[in-house]
């Protein structure tokens, strides 16, 4: 198990700095052009063998979960957009998964639909990231910028329910912000309908490439125990053969009554991580059908819980009812008071397992929230995959790994 | 050799190194829109009308950058290595002929081996009657400029960089070398000028298509171009062998890199494509000095053999930019293996196969052509086939998990419950 440990830097630099080595330590970032962010790590080179690798995080800190504690429930959604910015709606969707338990609310169906939809969207999003940084990692550039003109559809989709188009912050405690917008259903339309075509032109450029294979068969192999053993999840994991998809294992938000496959790999190498993330983009698109089909049959209806202790009356009741303007009083200047207790949810973010933990001590703030965050779990493995390998492999095993670093540091 | 004779030759000379520079700018200028139509963008359109006055703008910008030196180099060699590596991209041009216009006034001569003496080429600076050896020595000369920039900065990416560098310099120096061989064998001479006059009617890319290919590639790893540009690998040594280098010490790296490339396709169309030859020149020449005269002739013999060489260099040019917008880089190792154990069987290979072509078809050069095309083709498809071997095409399969709760109630007979396998994709 001694290939599973994750060394410090300081147990590379030191014996370096004394002369006790005779390998080169070489600092890759914080800011270098292929570690995704702010990662920082210390390699320990044999020419241009990695002996050893230390990642380094925290540079990317925020704070998130601690400033959480300051928040109302309702507000504290907005910071999980900024974790990872890559995926946002799918933090959004586990924290307020989490608060929605502690609650006890029902959401009406309507908005659960919406959340399928938008989740897989952001599962496209965040892939086609990944699809374009792995393949310019490797310098297929061109990948990159056909990857991210898709990529720029989705945002319009984001902007176009939300105001904006990273931080979307749509998902709320109760269902949505606000309605989806009239011309919602044809613009997602479009997109899916041009979608498929677009995977095949990826395909083509990179899945028989002879050099994207070179680059990708056999580098950074994983083997299943040692993924679970590391705790990998997401495509990571399911790379190395197994079938575990939160979506599938414990079904949330009515995944369970979609039609859709858990693609798997065999041998848990890079080019098998590439396969299933490829694929998976393909099954986001067959679940954001099904979900856009079942919205074109309910095009109104509550998008929010009638609860009016969770989510505040409409406009026009508060002039008519006293009940419903001390609702909104009372929301507005306090918010909800979960019971006191504790909740844990966790979602298939495109990384992985991402999950929210919650205390609630019975007042308007979370007594303390923790996230499960895929990416920083995910990063463990590097040292182990990267071991023995190539410098220019370690670029080529961060891209496949899919770090986002403001989830990493939080 | 009267004292004209020298001054018109520095003149030539300096146009040489100014086209070539003002060339190197273009360029870049011509990589980048190209590489944005790839790209679905639109490359940099802002400065002048198309961007056309981009290199401008850049050139500037270089110019008042700070000019840092690291305390830690060693300054000689570190000022040193630019000046090495853009010098060897110019001096390669001495002998490249880039088309043929004679300032004695025949264009006939032009066309003819035999009348060399009687040719003096406005269009060329230097024919030395061992060109190919000369384009051979000092395109090697260029990897040291490389290797010293990477060591005398001592810096670590640049270090790497630099013995990159060196590893693949001579990992297909052979294989280039080689390639060379074969076209000099066909061609029976080492004199530029003489290779270019003995591709009339045939350019040679047809008989040596083995030659050609192993030429191609290996030329884009002596340019470190895409695939091959380990050596200064964005995503991995952050710049490579320039990265403690800024201001004009860059822009001269930059430069030195662009004009090998437009060097390296001049090689290629020299030796392949019939250099400045085009056809129906001669013909045109002829019909020409009936008309008007011997001096218009060799003026329009001149800028049209000019034209045709700078059309076919811009072609290779836009193969460049092509490999650079659809490839993935090659890994030290595989480039290293690639060079070893493909590329130099393979030029062998060929340079086996030319003589004994020659030899046992002598006299006859369309049925040499035929039997080299043929094998050569063949030898490639071959290749391909061999180095494609044992590679299995991998799918993933598509699975229905059995949710977390049903497992222990469906299946107790073992802990983890065996998930429904669906069909593979």
């Amino acid at each position: 198990m001694s290939t599973l440990t994750i060394p410090s830097p300081h147990e590379l630099i030191a014996p370096a700095q004394r002369g006790e080595r005779e390998s080169m330590v070489l600092n890759m970032g914080p800011h270098h052009p292929s570690t995704h962010g702010v990662l920082r790590l210390v390699v320990d080179l044999d020419g241009e063998t990695v002996v050893d690798v230390a990642p380094d995080v925290g540079f990317l800190h925020t704070g998130i979960e601690k400033t959480m504690e300051s928040k109302t429930y309702q507000k504290a959604v907005v910071l999980t957009d900024r974790m990872d910015y890559l995926a946002p709606l799918s933090n959004n969707l586990s924290y307020v998964l989490a608060v929605e338990k502690l609650l006890e609310c029902e959401v009406p169906e309507r908005a659960q639909t919406a959340r399928v939809l938008l989740t897989e969207l952001t599962r496209i999003g965040s892939h086609l990231v990944w699809l374009g940084t792995h393949a310019l990692d490797l310098a297929a550039m061109s990948v990159f910028l056909y990857a991210f003109r898709e990529r720029e559809q989705i945002l319009d989709i984001f902007e176009l329910v939300s105001g904006a188009r990273m931080m979307t912050s749509y998902f709320r405690v109760g269902g949505l912000a606000y309605d989806l917008p009239a011309d919602f259903i044809p613009t997602v339309q479009v997109f899916l309908d041009t979608f498929g075509q677009r995977i095949d032109e990826y395909e083509d450029l990179l899945t028989n490439n002879p050099l994207w294979l070179e680059r990708t068969v056999g580098v950074g192999t994983i083997t299943a125990a040692d993924a679970i053993a590391l705790g990998l999840t997401g495509a990571n994991l399911r790379a190395t053969g197994v079938p575990y998809d939160m979506r599938k294992m414990v079904p949330y938000i009515g995944y369970e009554t979609y039609d859709f496959d858990v693609p798997v790999g065999k041998n848990g190498d890079i080019y098998d991580r590439y396969l299933v993330r490829i694929a998976e983009l393909r099954q986001s698109r067959k679940i954001a059908y099904q979900a856009l089909e079942r919205l074109q049959q309910m095009p109104s209806g509550d998008y929010v819980t009638r609860d009016r202790k969770i989510a505040p009356p409409p406009k026009h009741e508060i002039t008519h009812s006293m009940e419903s303007l001390i609702h909104h009083f009372k929301l507005w200047t306090e918010g909800f008071k979960p019971p006191v207790g504790d909740a844990y949810s966790a979602v298939e973010s495109p990384r992985g397992i991402h999950g929210t933990y919650i205390v609630s001590d019975g007042s308007p703030k979370p007594y303390r929230v923790h996230f499960r965050a895929p990416s920083f779990i995910n990063l463990q493995a590097l040292p182990h995959m990267a071991r023995g390998r190539y410098l220019a492999d370690l670029v080529a095993l961060i891209a496949s790994i899919d770090p986002v670093l403001g989830e990493v540091d939080r | 050799m009267d004292i004209f004779q020298i001054i018109f030759l520095v003149v030539q000379a300096l146009i040489i190194t100014l086209a070539v520079t003002t060339g190197f700018a273009y360029l870049t200028w011509y990589e980048r829109r190209l590489l944005a139509r790839f790209q679905n963008r639109i490359g940099p359109n802002r400065a002048g009308p198309l961007g056309l006055l981009q290199p401008a703008a850049d050139a500037v910008k270089l110019f008042f950058k700070e000019d840092v030196i690291p305390t830690a180099s060693d300054k000689v060699v570190y000022l040193l290595a630019p000046v090495l590596a853009v010098m060897t991209a110019i001096v390669i041009w001495a002998v490249i002929p880039f088309g043929c216009f004679n300032l004695n006034g025949d264009h006939t001569a032009c066309f003819d081996p035999a009348r060399r003496d009687e040719v003096w080429n406005a269009l060329q600076v230097a024919e030395v009657n061992i060109g190919i050896l000369f384009i051979l020595a000092v395109t090697s000369i260029g990897v040291y400029g490389i290797t010293l920039a990477g060591w005398a900065s001592n810096s670590k990416y640049a270090m790497l960089g630099g013995i990159r560098s060196s590893a693949q310099l001579i990992s297909y120096e052979l294989a280039f070398g080689m390639a060379v061989l074969s076209v000099v064998m066909f061609g029976g001479t080492l004199s530029t000028w003489e290779i270019v006059l003995a591709q009339e009617g045939l350019w040679f890319f047809i008989p040596l298509i083995l030659g050609f290919l192993l030429f191609m590639i290996s030329a884009t790893a002596e340019l470190v171009r895409a695939p091959f540009d380990l050596v200064e690998a964005e995503q991995e040594l952050t710049s490579g062998y320039n990265t403690e280098y800024g201001s004009m010490k860059f822009a001269l790296f930059f430069m030195s890199e662009y004009i090998k490339m437009i060097a390296m396709s001049a090689i290629a169309t020299t030796l392949f494509l019939g250099g400045w030859r085009f056809p129906g020149l001669e013909t045109l020449g002829n019909g020409v000095a009936e008309l008007a005269g011997p001096w218009p002739a060799a003026i329009i013999v001149g800028l049209v053999s000019l034209g045709s060489f700078l059309l076919k260099v811009a072609l290779f040019l836009f193969v460049f930019v092509w490999l650079r917008a659809s490839w993935p880089r090659m890994r030290y190792d595989q480039l290293m293996q690639f060079g070893w154990k493909t590329l130099l069987p393979l030029a062998i290979l060929n340079l086996v196969l030319v003589p004994v072509v020659i030899v046992l078809v002598p006299d006859n050069r369309y049925i040499q052509t035929a039997i080299l095309f043929v094998l050569g083709i063949a030898t490639i498809f071959g290749a391909a086939r061999i180095g494609g071997r044992g590679r299995v095409k991998r799918t993933v399969e598509l699975v229905q998990p059995v949710p977390e709760g049903q497992q222990s109630s469906v299946a107790n007979s073992s802990s983890s419950a065996q998930p429904t396998r669906g069909t593979a994709s």
